[in-house]
């Protein structure tokens, strides 16, 4: 008994020693706070969950009457436009939303953080866990979509799970790095819905990214999000959207580059958000 | 380590940077704000590039919040930590609970901690009783079965049960600090935090929630106290530790610690006059200093409702005779300024029509103080003839703390009202006659 008891050192710029076995203790915690943002999410609101779907939907249609119809780009083989479109938003959708509510979410919990000692670590990824509802509820939508066409994937589609972590990890990088910056300079409030609506029209959402002159689609896929959105193509398309992999490869690069990134800055600075915030 | 000290301090220090805002001069003009706002921006973006941290002001000070601490708490140990507001004990429990870090020294804790510095955090206005139950059992540490297998305990403890499936921002104030307290009373760490959070909350439930922590010490675990009132602290702890301005000045046995504490706060407990030199009147009299005392005598930093309070007053000023019809007053405004109450020797009846030179001081008692706990600024006036011989306007602050006035454990919530006093109710059917009932019943 005596051996398990655990033994706390606290020294200024000491990072902690069992930081990762610390955060798996924590898990109830995370368990608990993620429920707490699920169940509140859509209280005191009129149409609740329907938020959820309403947003890329309508989305959905304005894209494809400008970029499909009004544009007339090509869609890729003889899918529908809207369902090129619709694989596209999803991810972007799970992307955006997590990178603004992640870099939010320390500020956010502002009161917790002053107050308890937990991984901060926790706040940050319980807010991207909480996006993941919608995004399920999005995921009906576009079954409802491939019904509704009467479009086929193919037995890719089971690689999608493998490709939702993708994004996940995508976004996280970079939220982990703004959420922590957030703390200290609240500028980051302004950047970020200026970042994602940037972003929607950077990254192949409305388009599919074959258009891209050939010259040019290694370095467009350094934008992380291309990598996620031909991957989410790729499994729901299937051969008509054929993995452009040195592109692809260079966006998981990039995302396991920014996940380091945002990591470390994270848990350099983690011990000073109390007296920061 | 050895075997019985779970927590060991060693040179502890923590520094925060603070800004300074330069004063500014009356007019402010265009010309003036452009290049400041433009060296502002410079300024920011150059700690942004050095990855510090943005503090407004002009001027950016050190300020060290705690300074070369070293104690050891023993296992089973209920330790006080006592000192005046900014001495550094809140601080410090930040740094126990791991919830900022320290600038200097090391810390070593042995064991599972829990801290409780305030009272129902992470609440959530929207969820149900049974609901925040479990979220703050969690942020507080507790594991869900743990929560699950006291849910029941918690839930007398707070007295909500019809109210369980109510989200708590239904709740009245004082259901809502019931019911977080009860969670944080639950809890049973290897060592507990706790911060002034007995604050809140009405005598009679302080003093149940005293209990529990109490059953929890006597339960072999270590508890860190924090609290300003020096009688709970006296009654709950066995050692204590002095900060004074982020330094420990003392610490041992808590009645010494205490003693120790009262009696380094007489220097609080007196305002001094002499430099004041915004008075009127024609400086026969000067009005020296302000001390406070209690029933006792004793000298205190607060005075208590329901308590005795003596407020004495020290005479100087060129006085070779005997000074005839000299009135004393003395005007209490509340925390908002308003004025809330005057205590003069003209309205007690005592006028003191023969003031002799070697009178040094004059004290104003008052037997049972009717103030709501608060802090009070006062106003001193002096006339000798009906001439305002001295007169100062907000000589100084005292401060009311929470006592028990009516007897019954309970005082009105902040806010409720300056004053305290005595009343009963008493149900009565002659008060409304028969005629006046048919009266009322006509035009309903």
């Amino acid at each position: 008994m005596k051996a398990l008891e655990t033994i706390i050192v606290l020294e200024p710029g000491r990072a902690e020693r069992n930081y990762w076995r610390d955060l798996w203790s924590y898990r109830e915690l995370f368990a608990i706070l993620a429920w707490r943002d699920i169940s509140v999410r859509y209280k005191q609101t009129v149409i609740g969950i329907a938020w959820a779907v309403i947003r890329p939907f309508l989305t959905m249609i304005v894209f494809t009457i400008v970029f499909g119809h009004l544009a007339k780009l090509p869609s890729e083989g003889d899918v529908p436009y809207p369902i090129l479109v619709f694989a596209g938003m999803l991810p972007w959708f799970l992307f955006s939303s997590i990178l603004s509510e992640a870099s939010a979410s320390v500020v956010g919990n502002a009161n917790l953080v002053g107050k308890v000692y937990f991984p901060r670590l926790i706040i940050p990824t319980t807010a991207a866990v909480v996006t993941l509802v919608d995004f399920a509820i999005n995921l009906v939508v576009l079954l409802g979509l491939i019904l509704w066409y009467g479009f086929l994937p193919g037995w890719r589609i089971a690689l999608l799970p493998g490709f939702v972590a993708l994004a996940m990890l995508a976004s996280l990088g970079p939220a982990f790095l703004v959420a922590a910056l957030n703390v200290k300079y609240r500028d980051f409030r302004y950047i970020i819905p200026f970042c994602v609506q940037f972003g929607l029209y950077v990254s192949p959402v409305g388009f599919s990214s074959a258009i891209i002159p050939d010259n040019w689609r290694f370095w467009y896929s350094l934008n992380p999000v291309v990598g996620v959105i031909d991957g989410f193509r790729w499994c729901i398309i299937g051969e008509d959207s054929p993995l452009y992999l040195p592109g692809f490869t260079l966006s998981l690069v990039v995302v396991a580059l920014s996940l380091w990134c945002g990591i470390t800055y994270f848990r350099r600075t983690e011990r000073s958000f109390a007296d920061l915030i | 380590m050895s075997e019985d000290i779970v927590i060991r301090v060693e040179d502890l220090g923590k520094k925060y940077l603070i800004g300074h805002q330069v004063k500014r001069e009356r007019y402010t003009a265009l010309r003036d704000v452009i290049p400041r706002y433009a060296k502002r921006i410079i300024r920011n973006a150059a700690d942004l590039a050095r990855g510090r941290a943005i503090i407004g002001g002009e001027e950016i000070e050190e300020f060290w919040a705690l300074t070369n601490l070293s104690f050891e708490v023993k296992r089973g140990e209920v330790i006080g930590i006592i000192g005046r507001n900014g001495a550094g004990k809140s601080t410090l429990l930040k740094i126990l609970s791991r919830i900022t870090e320290p600038s200097t020294g090391r810390v070593t804790i042995k064991g599972r901690v829990a801290s409780l510095l305030e009272v129902g955090t992470g609440f959530h206005p929207e969820l149900t009783g049974r609901e925040n139950i479990f979220l703050n059992g969690a942020i507080l540490g507790m594991t869900r079965a743990e929560t699950r297998r006291k849910f029941d305990d918690i839930v007398a403890f707070a007295e909500v049960e019809r109210f369980l499936d109510t989200p708590v921002k239904r709740y009245s104030s004082g259901m809502y600090v019931r019911l977080a307290f009860a969670v944080a009373a639950h809890l049973e760490p290897e060592i507990l935090i706790v911060d002034e959070v007995l604050a809140v909350g009405d005598a009679a439930f302080q003093r149940k929630c005293l209990g529990k922590m109490q059953d929890v010490a006597l339960g072999g675990r270590t508890v860190l106290f924090v609290s300003h009132q020096m009688a709970a602290i006296q009654n709950f702890c066995d050692t204590g530790v002095l900060l004074t301005n982020g330094r420990v000045t003392a610490s041992g046995a808590i009645e010494d610690v205490v003693r120790r504490y009262m009696s380094a706060s007489t220097a609080l407990s007196q305002v001094s006059l002499l430099e004041r030199g915004d008075r009127g009147g024609t400086g026969e009299i000067r009005m020296t200093e302000v001390s406070f005392k209690n029933g006792d005598g004793n000298y205190v930093q607060s005075f208590t409702s329901g308590g005795a309070a003596i407020i004495e007053i020290g005479l100087g000023g060129p006085r070779p005779r005997v000074a005839k019809n000299v009135r004393i007053a003395l005007g209490v405004d509340s925390d908002l300024g308003q004025r809330v109450l005057v205590l003069s020797t003209h309205l007690a009846e005592c006028d003191l029509t023969e003031l002799p030179p070697d009178a040094l001081t004059i004290s104003v008692q008052v037997p049972r103080l009717a103030l709501a706990p608060g802090r009070y600024g006062f106003t001193l006036y002096c006339s000798i003839n009906g001439e305002v011989a001295d007169w100062i306007k907000d000589a100084g602050t005292f401060e009311v703390e929470a006592g028990d006035f009516y007897g019954s454990g309970s005082l009105p919530m902040t806010g409720q009202g300056a004053f305290l006093m005595d009343h009963r109710f008493e149900i009565g059917s002659a008060a409304v006659t028969r005629e006046k009932l048919e009266q009322l019943n006509s035009l309903c």
